[in-house]
């Protein structure tokens, strides 16, 4: 093994790690009053380790030299790509909290706690370690890292009642997942006798036994609670409910990022030799997720719950993709996710940006009546992120449901498809809801607060892309996203 | 023969006691049926030749998380008078319990003298090593080609810690009594604190 080349691989999770250390130092000795220092520094380390996968993301790499340390890790385009969209989503993060924990709406303990922005860099070393597992052991480490931050970031409004039961829910739960996937592992590598990917699936070879089918079916459950996808979807809303609204826009992001691509990695390298296997429990799993999430939202007044069945519904759609089992799939998959990531975090700023003049949150539908006529800038950002949302062209969400249908129906499922896209009429309900109420009932006008310029460019931004203009990126888009889908196939 | 033997005991007890941790109704009970099948665990792990890894379960999950759980657990409204009540009544169950805890170590110890469990050739890799000890062996996988995710693993427990700060940990408010600056205290000289004098006989101090 040789370390230098390894070290150098992974050079974004070493920076990472110092960065981390390091502001965490000056988050003991600065105090509370460093949080924001720490959090442009924070941005700034992300934005830099950004920068460090371009060129190999440019070139794409795949192929043995791609394992790191033995092959526990293994940097190829496909990990590259989501590291690149969990940091981009990890600054969207860092930028809209200072305004959120220094205001009202951070209830009895305001001032923004200078941990913040280390645990999510700490959370984020955890997801670049899981999307570049190449060993059980390397992805139950990353997992653990991921959410041990987590737990402690949905709850750091420990005196707010819903952010420390969010915590508690997230954390609870969260470990009886992680438990069924250890168990899993455990089973899988009593049968196959190796915990590296390339020898678990040698040893996956032919007809399953029983242990094997329990063992792979538990890892996919284990996997399947981190994404958040029906029948393991229970605590979504509660946690996205309760958690602070920055940390909810974080764990509906970033994480989901992660957990969907090692979900990608697993099935594809681990359980690539026994397809049929797993297709359909994806495929259950997805279509469930996409009924039950465009379901569940209907009868909801909170916007951040409403949000969170919504994550639901699109998670339904990403396993869809990953469901057909082909590099197509999975390139479909990545090109939803990078979309699904820039909707999520345009419409958790537009719901950061409803402040009454103290600066404290609202959050149903009550609120936002008529917000057309008071804010039209917010309400039309939110109109644009909606529409994408449902999918309805000419705005990007379109695209992104027309390549997973696309490849869906290439590989000759249509039945899930027509399901999939029925469900998806039906999800358009609560999203054209939004337009309802803004736009066509009476203005209340209780959304006076000003946004800093962080939220205006996040909303702006993440709107442009979303917008018509953004199909001038889907060419390079869908370049790179086959060649990380490219890359999971290549064997080592 | 005597290894089977064993082996069947031990894994026996630990299934049980396993099903009488999830279905005792008193919270305390559970943590010791918890022990039991600790024990009984590294008894297993003692069968299959892995003596420090059996050693590791009874130091850190019987010594230290069993007896923190325990602590935990006396903090809740349990009522320990209705509990002393039942002594007598399962003083059969706990000399039943003793002894078998008896019969296992006599087996095990009988059992590891003749040669431990077989369970199968392991290959590849997977084969231990016969050469070195148990905890060579270990040292030389873990600091060798598995040194990352040991590294990964400083790292989780870190956010552990970082946690359990971030939760819990409550700053004094500035001027609240008993709040200790530690910088001033060490800074203070003598002369700033005392004085010397020495009073005339038969008069008071004057300060």
């Amino acid at each position: 093994m040789d370390f230098s080349a390894s070290f150098l691989l992974v050079m974004p999770e070493l920076v990472l790690t110092a960065a981390g250390l390091i502001l965490l130092l000056a988050a003991a000795w600065g105090g509370d009053k460093a949080a924001r220092g720490i959090s442009i520094v924070a941005s700034l380390v992300f934005f830099a380790v950004g920068l460090m996968l371009v060129p190999s993301l440019h070139t794409g790499v795949d192929g043995p030299d791609t394992l790191a340390f033995g092959g526990l890790l293994k940097i190829d385009t496909f990990a590259l790509f989501a590291k690149a969209l969990i940091y981009l989503a990890a600054i969207a993060c860092l930028v809209v909290a200072p305004a959120f924990f220094n205001g009202p709406a951070a209830g009895e303990e305001r001032g923004m706690r200078a941990e913040y922005p280390v645990l999510i860099l700490f959370a984020a070393l955890g997801m670049s370690i899981m999307v570049s597992a190449n060993d059980f052991m390397t992805l139950y480490l990353g997992l653990e890292l991921n959410s041990l931050a987590s737990y402690v970031l949905a709850s750091i409004l420990r005196k707010d009642q819903r952010s420390a039961e969010a915590g508690l829910k997230y954390f609870v739960l969260g470990a009886l997942a992680s438990g069924i996937l250890l168990y899993g592992m455990s089973l899988l590598y009593g049968f196959t006798g190796g915990t590296d990917f390339a020898s678990v699936r040698a040893g996956l070879d032919g007809e399953l036994s029983i242990g094997q089918l329990f063992g792979l079916i538990f890892v996919l459950s284990g996997l399947a609670f981190k994404i958040a996808a029906v029948p393991f979807h229970m605590w979504t809303p509660d946690v996205y409910e309760g958690a602070p609204t920055p940390v909810t826009m974080f764990f509906s992001t970033a994480p989901k990022v992660a957990a969907v691509a090692l979900t990608a990695r697993v099935v594809f390298e681990v359980f690539g030799g026994q397809v049929a296997a797993w297709q359909q429990i994806v495929m259950f799993t997805a279509l469930a997720s996409i009924v039950f999430g465009a379901l569940g939202a209907i009868g909801q007044d909170n916007l951040k719950r409403l949000l969170a069945y919504s994550s639901i519904n699109n998670i339904g759609f990403i396993l869809l993709g990953l469901a057909v089992a082909n590099a197509a799939g999975a390139s479909a998959m990545l090109v939803y996710l990078f979309i699904y990531v820039v909707m999520s975090l345009g419409s958790f700023t537009a719901l950061l940006m409803l402040r009454d003049e103290d600066g404290d949150l609202y959050e149903t539908f009550a609120d936002i009546r008529g917000l057309a006529v008071t804010r039209p800038v917010i309400a039309w950002m939110l109109l644009v992120q909606m529409f994408s949302l449902a999918g309805i062209p000419p705005l990007l969400g379109f695209y992104s449901k027309f390549v997973i249908f696309q490849a869906t129906v290439e590989a000759g499922l249509v039945a899930f498809a027509a399901i999939a896209i029925a469900a998806s009429v039906i999800g358009a309900f609560y999203y054209i809801k939004f337009i309802k109420v803004m736009f066509f009932d009476d203005a209340v006008d209780l959304v006076k607060g000003k946004s800093g310029s962080g939220h205006w460019v996040l909303l702006i931004l993440t709107g442009v892309i979303v917008s018509p203009l953004g199909y001038l990126i889907t060419g390079s888009l869908k370049d790179l996203t086959d060649k990380a889908a490219a890359a999971l196939f290549v064997a080592v | 023969m005597i290894e089977t033997l064993a082996f069947y005991l031990f894994a026996g007890l630990v299934i049980a006691g396993g099903a009488m941790v999830i279905m005792s109704r008193n919270p305390v009970h559970s943590v010791l049926w918890l022990i039991l099948a600790f024990f009984n665990a590294a008894g297993l792990m003692v069968l299959v030749g892995a003596e420090f890894i059996a050693m590791l379960l009874v130091i850190v999950y019987v010594g230290a998380v069993a007896v923190l759980f325990l602590f935990v657990v006396m903090m809740l409204d349990i009522d320990f008078a209705a509990m002393r009540a039942g002594f007598v009544k399962n003083f059969p169950l706990g000399i039943a319990i003793a002894v078998i805890l008896l019969a296992e170590l006599g087996l095990g110890i009988g059992a590891y003298g003749a040669g431990g469990l077989e369970l199968g050739a392991a290959d590849g890799t997977a084969a231990a090593r016969s050469d070195v000890s148990n905890i060579e062996a270990i040292g030389a996988l873990l600091y060798k080609p598995y040194i990352i995710l040991f590294e990964i693993a400083g790292i989780i427990l870190l956010v552990a810690m970082i946690g359990a700060i971030v939760l819990t940990h409550r700053e004094p408010k500035p001027g609240a009594r008993g709040r200790q600056d530690i910088g001033k205290q060490i800074s203070r000289r003598p002369e700033d604190a005392t004085v010397m004098k020495s009073p005339e006989y038969g008069e008071g101090v004057e300060l």
